[in-house]
């Protein structure tokens, strides 16, 4: 099992979210996140004062899926979340050891 | 005694009573969420404090039989012989007792605008101490040189609502507050981001409605020059915010919505002590010059290097300080007469009240913030600040995570 975070612009959310449960994810988790990269941050005006502001607001998307449409998941992402700008974001893969279901109890790819 | 005038300034008192917890809401939004709860106790606790001193003896301080030009007697200590016909009062169509409560909103909300300058970092029994100690050293004998038969008045200084009074005042007490405190932790490289532009804007909207009261009701009744005074103040700060936007707009390349509403702001700032004396296209002009030099001023203090958090002396100072000459300009009804109407000792006039103001409410300030400094100590130590007035004075949060 993987799990795919994906890291991109707020308002690109939706595109995401449509994109993957049209190739069959059943869940996400999703927070509001602060950070920067190659963007860097923005700048602020209030009262004619300019602020540098670091951290730029985004959205992460996780979900958890089978090893095999780990490639699909990434496919599907990278296709919605796309405006070729810089700062649409990043996608990180990792292993995961284990999942559960609470209500029931199931375990591994079953419980996803 | 007249029934309407009567009914007219106490719907104004409670006009003028609103604008306190609209400053409130002005303010909070403009600090950071951790010290949100602090700003907007310096403005609302002042309406039980200010309130009660008022009632006490502010009022006779301000109002009561003038002694050589300075000061009130005690005549109406306790408001003892405030009663409910207009013995005693300044005008014979409305009881006495409408009028001290109509001049007590004025006094709650003006120590209040001066929080602005020490906003995110004074302690808050400090707060109470020196809010109250001004009120009675600084604000009563401004009121009483002024509005009750003191020596500006008697020099013929004019000022409608309040521009010397509550403007002026409060900016002097401001510039008094950054010296005594210094600045707070990090300014020059953290941001200090308003944390919610939304309550600032409300704020704002709060404030210009309540004005209605404050200049209209300063005619104490309700006739042509309560009128007047309305449409006067709509306009100079409805001028003043577009005034602002194109000044920030040229400047820093986009309009804000905190730029309307400090515009806004700064305009009934401006047109406070005109507004019953001069007509409405200079009026509007007024405004403009408002949101010109406001936005100019707010600048300046980045060049001094203080730390004005919400821009007391930029708003309040340079608005009130020009709409005090902008009167001795443009003043041309209500038995008062400007430069531009062929009476160039006006001018004068109005730049010895400034002077005199500015001189008098600095220095007074600057002696009361060192005293409570001294005593009661004002400035939250650098624990306190880090983690928030909110938490550290009041033992609560604004929001919840």
């Amino acid at each position: 099992m993987k799990k795919v975070e994906i890291i991109t612009r707020t308002f690109k959310l939706d595109d995401v979210k449509a994109a993957l449960a049209e190739i069959g994810v059943k869940g996400m988790t999703v927070s509001e996140v602060k950070g920067f990269g190659r963007q860097g941050g923005h700048k602020e005006v209030y009262r004619g004062a300019e602020y540098q502001v670091d951290f730029v607001v985004k959205v992460k998307i996780e979900v958890v899926v089978e090893d095999a449409r780990v490639t699909d998941v990434i496919a599907a992402a990278t296709k919605a979340a796309r405006t070729g700008q810089v700062g649409d974001g990043k996608i990180f893969v990792s292993s995961v050891d284990e999942v559960v279901r609470i209500r029931t109890g199931e375990t591994g790819d079953a419980a996803i | 005694m007249n029934a309407a005038d009567t009914a007219f300034v106490l719907i104004c008192s409670a006009l003028v009573m609103f604008m306190t917890p609209g400053l409130a809401l002005f303010y909070g939004g403009m600090v950071r969420s951790k010290n949100v709860l602090a700003t907007i106790m310096h403005s609302f606790i002042l309406l039980g404090l200010v309130s009660v001193l008022w009632a006490v003896c502010g009022y006779t301080l301000a109002f009561g039989k003038d002694i050589g030009g300075l000061i009130g007697g005690l005549d109406f200590l306790f408001l003892n012989g405030v009663g409910l016909d207009a013995t005693g009062g300044p005008v014979e169509n409305i009881p006495h007792m409408a009028f001290m409560v109509f001049q007590c909103m004025f006094a709650v909300i003006t120590p209040a605008l001066i929080s602005g300058a020490f906003a995110e970092r004074m302690r808050f029994g400090g707060f109470l101490v020196f809010s109250a100690l001004w009120l009675l050293v600084v604000y009563a004998p401004m009121a009483h040189w002024v509005w009750g038969k003191g020596w500006m008045a008697e020099m013929g200084a004019l000022d409608f609502a309040g521009g010397a009074v509550v403007h002026m005042s409060s900016a002097a007490a401001a510039l008094a507050a950054v010296i005594v405190l210094g600045k707070r932790r990090g300014h020059g490289h953290t941001p200090f981001i308003p944390h919610n532009l939304p309550m600032t804007v409300l704020g704002a909207g709060i404030l210009w409605f309540g004005w209605f009261g404050f200049n209209a009701g300063s005619a104490l009744a309700a006739d042509g020059f309560a009128v007047n005074a309305f449409v006067t103040t709509h306009m100079a700060a409805a001028a003043a915010a577009l005034a602002w936007i194109f000044m920030e707009w040229r400047h820093s390349g986009k309009a804000t919505t905190l730029g309307a509403a400090s515009g806004a702001v700064a305009g009934l700032v401006a047109i406070t002590p005109a507004a019953g004396f001069v007509t409405v296209m200079p009026a509007i002009l007024i405004g403009l010059g408002g949101g010109v030099f406001c936005f100019l001023g707010v600048l300046l203090k980045n060049k001094f290097g203080y730390d004005d958090a919400l821009d007391v002396i930029g708003v309040h100072g340079v608005g009130g300080t020009w709409g005090a000459i902008a009167t001795g300009l443009f003043a041309s009804i209500n038995k008062a007469t400007g430069l531009f109407y062929g009476n160039p000792s006006q001018l004068w006039i109005q730049l010895a009240s400034v002077a005199a103001t500015w001189a008098f409410c600095f220095v007074a300030s600057l002696i009361l913030f060192k005293l409570v400094d001294a005593t009661v100590g004002l400035r939250a130590s650098v624990e306190e600040e880090e983690r928030g007035l909110d938490l550290t004075q009041h033992n609560e949060t604004g929001y919840q995570a």
